[in-house]
């Protein structure tokens, strides 16, 4: 929701990124502020999922132009883990699986991690265990899944609630989430939403990054971008997304060329 | 490998001092005259010099094996000294006649060895280079008829028993080592549990090689009689010398009928640095022999010291229902090799086998777990199951399984479960995006692949061999 007195989370000013030598990021600028959410979407290959890593911090992809600031802080100052205890959250695409590792143990290690970067309680494993099941309760989450080992052997729709559930724990700024929607099917897709939209509050913002308007229906956003090329070519309301859904991507492209163009 | 990864498995090693304590070195080399002083210094019986120099004639014959997956330049065992001992006074009546500046050296081990500052509840016998320092608990095992002591004393004190069992297990020809330490061992611990007695503490042995340029030869027996049952331990370090010792050791443990012996081990000799300079050799020969019906051996080590660690506790299951155990957890760094595993030969009825071995390889290292399992034609029922499990970290490191199996009775049942895993950036970038650092990503995900073989140990070492761990491995991760 557009907030009037809102602040700005996140401000990329020019970002472009190589990964392997080959530029995917390409002068991309994009303003979020608190209480909004985003939604990014666009082609395949035209830098979504890019831009989340970058975000994030992943060491295969190199910044080599351009600023953004996290809060009013050079992102780039910090490491990957720095960013998400200041606050920098990524619901990955694909959730890796850690074998031997139990759920349980890895959501109290990030949990108290964070909760100690933010000068709070750490809670013990029991204490732990009654608050991560409030929360489980809100993806309709099973307990078992907290004895099971990091993401292994679970369902697309498992691991995906996984990570939202760790978006419920960690209580981000700014959460990005790079195709949540892929691989749910329709009552998975209502239960991660509605998760996502009773975190969403005036001091968050949410990225969502998407194919598909159909997540749209259940999130619904204040700004819609299309991305291509590594940049975003067009902004727009939640109507854009609806328009995107019949007419495809090739007219933003050509509108934007044409523009280009006349300059 | 990143430079994390890398950052994380590369910690200096803490145990690499020397102790200055005046020695008594034997001149370097390897001839019955060697073996005759070794035997006269300890003032053996005839029959354990003949023991010897029958060992020494049988090694003159062998050919060290090379068929394990190790790579070293040949060893001179005339270079070496075959014998090193602190000077003390002959014989030490309490603790408190031990040189303090021993006392120090294992206190800065984390091994006190006065009683009262001593692990609760654990008894401790010490070698230093070639002998036995001092054994803690003494009078207190004996109460209930155990003898825990030095192998030398026991030669002297307990011949018989010592007569009885020696090379039984582990037959002096066995292999090249084995036969070397039959010729030349110098001490070790003896321990032996009367019928019916549940040992009331942990047993434990800390072998500390000091001495440049020396071999340490122990030689371990234990003997659990009938429904008797023990847990023994041992730890091992070493100095930081960039020259290589040797270390052949002979473990023989013998179960009768409902005994119960279970033997760990943490090895953290001298591995040598990150070039590959130094460190131990360690070529061991360890075998328990489940010899009573229901009789129970089970082996734990968590190896992680040493350049080169060729190693396979073995159990033969000749009791109708014994069990056999092994679970190791072998981690590799830097130019480390270790070729481990286990043999389990099954004779008796219904006998069971359980081996779970897991190895870490990080730096350039090399790891392999080799393992037989044999069931021979009257092992009706007999039962294995094996879990092995590799885990590489960064990109330059190896691991290999040689499983061999072979089965000659057909109402045996034999599994056998392999994987291999990798903690890769992908992992490490999951953890770090959750707010964990890779230290802590690591242990957690190594403390999650080593749960099995942990839960094993007894409760104190778990959590030495899970610091352990922590620390081999700390900027292996990048």
């Amino acid at each position: 929701m557009i907030y009037k007195d809102s602040k700005p989370i996140l401000e990329v000013r020019g970002l472009s990124a190589t990964v392997n030598g080959i530029e995917i990021l390409n002068g991309l600028n994009l303003t979020v502020k608190s209480g909004e959410v985003h939604a990014i979407m666009g082609p395949n290959g035209s830098g979504k999922s890019t831009f989340a890593k970058v975000l994030a911090g992943h060491t295969a992809y190199d910044v080599t132009a351009g600023s953004v600031l996290f809060e009013g802080k050079n992102l780039f100052e910090l490491a990957p883990e720095e960013r998400a205890r200041a606050g920098v959250f990524l619901a990955f695409q694909y959730p890796i699986e850690i074998p031997g590792v139990a759920n349980s143990q890895f959501l109290r290690l990030s949990y108290n991690t964070v909760q100690a970067q933010r000068g709070k309680e750490e809670l013990d494993p029991l204490e732990f265990d009654d608050f991560v099941r409030e929360k489980m309760k809100l993806l309709e989450m099973s307990p078992d899944f907290l004895d099971r080992s990091v993401n292994e052997g679970f369902s697309g729709g498992e691991k995906k609630r996984n990570e939202i559930l760790q978006m419920a724990l960690l209580d981000p700024r700014l959460a990005i989430l790079d195709e949540t929607d892929s691989g749910l099917d329709i009552d998975a897709l209502r239960i991660v939403s509605q998760g996502v939209n009773l975190l969403a509050n005036k001091d968050n913002a949410i990225v969502l990054v998407t194919h598909y308007q159909r997540l749209l229906n259940y999130i619904v956003p204040d700004f819609v971008h299309v991305m291509e090329a590594g940049r975003i070519i067009k902004t727009g309301d939640k109507d854009l997304a609806l328009e995107l859904e019949w007419r495809g991507y090739d007219w933003v492209g050509a509108e934007y060329n044409a523009k280009m163009a006349t300059l | 490998m990143s430079a994390v990864l890398q950052t994380l498995v590369n910690q200096p090693y803490k145990h690499g001092f020397i102790t200055n304590i005046e020695s008594d070195i034997a001149p370097k080399g390897l001839n019955e005259e060697t073996i005759r002083m070794i035997s006269a210094k300890k003032s053996e019986p005839q029959w354990l010099l003949e023991f010897r120099l029958k060992s020494y004639q049988a090694w003159l014959k062998m050919e060290e094996p090379t068929w394990a997956n190790v790579h070293y330049p040949k060893i001179d065992l005339q270079a070496i000294s075959y014998y090193a001992a602190p000077k003390q006074k002959p014989k030490l009546n309490s603790i408190d006649e031990v040189d303090p500046e021993l006392l120090r050296t294992f206190e800065k081990l984390g091994v006190p060895l006065h009683e009262r500052m001593a692990l609760a509840g654990v008894a401790v016998d010490v070698v230093f280079d070639s002998v036995s320092v001092a054994t803690t608990y003494k009078a207190k095992l004996a109460e209930v008829g155990i003898i825990f002591c030095s192998m030398s004393e026991a030669v002297l004190e307990h011949p018989k028993l010592v007569q009885k069992y020696l090379g039984k297990v582990v037959p002096i020809g066995d292999n090249f080592y084995a036969a070397l330490n039959s010729a030349v061992f110098t001490d070790g611990s003896f321990c032996y549990i009367p019928k019916g007695v549940k040992c009331p503490m942990e047993l434990s042995t800390y072998f500390r090689i000091n001495t440049e340029e020396t071999g340490q030869f122990e030689r371990t027996l234990i003997i659990a009689e009938e429904g008797a049952s023990v847990s023994y331990l041992e730890g091992c370090t070493a100095p930081a010398f960039s020259s290589n010792q040797l270390h052949a050791a002979v473990v023989e443990l013998v179960a009768l009928d409902n005994a119960d012996i279970k033997y760990s081990t943490v090895q953290n000799w001298y591995a040598g640095d990150e070039n590959g300079v130094g460190g131990v050799y360690n070529f061991v020969t360890k075998r328990g022999l489940a010899k009573g019906v229901n009789s129970r051996i089970s082996w734990t080590q968590v190896e992680t010291g040493s350049a080169i660690t060729w190693k396979y506790p073995s159990v033969i299951l000749f009791g109708d229902n014994s069990v056999g155990e092994f679970y190791s957890v072998a981690v590799t760094n830097h130019l480390q090799q270790a070729d481990t595993g286990t043999k389990m030969v099954h004779i008796g009825k219904n006998t069971r086998s359980t081996i779970v071995s897991k190895g870490i390889s990080a730096g350039r290292s090399n790891n392999s777990y080799r393992g037989l399992v044999k069931v021979t034609p009257r092992a009706a029922g007999a039962r294995n199951y094996s879990q092995c499990d590799s885990m590489l970290i960064g990109d330059q490191s190896g691991a290999n399984t040689f499983p061999y199996i072979q089965v000659r009775n057909n109402t045996a049942q034999v599994e056998h479960e392999a994987s291999t895993s990798k903690i890769g950036e992908d992992q490490l970038f999951y953890f770090a995006q959750r707010g964990v650092d890779a230290e802590a990503a690591v242990s957690m995900i190594i403390n999650g692949f080593c749960k099995d073989v942990f839960k094993q140990l007894p409760m104190e070492f778990a959590v030495e061999a899970t610091q352990l761990l922590g620390l081999k491995l700390e900027g292996s991760v990048g």
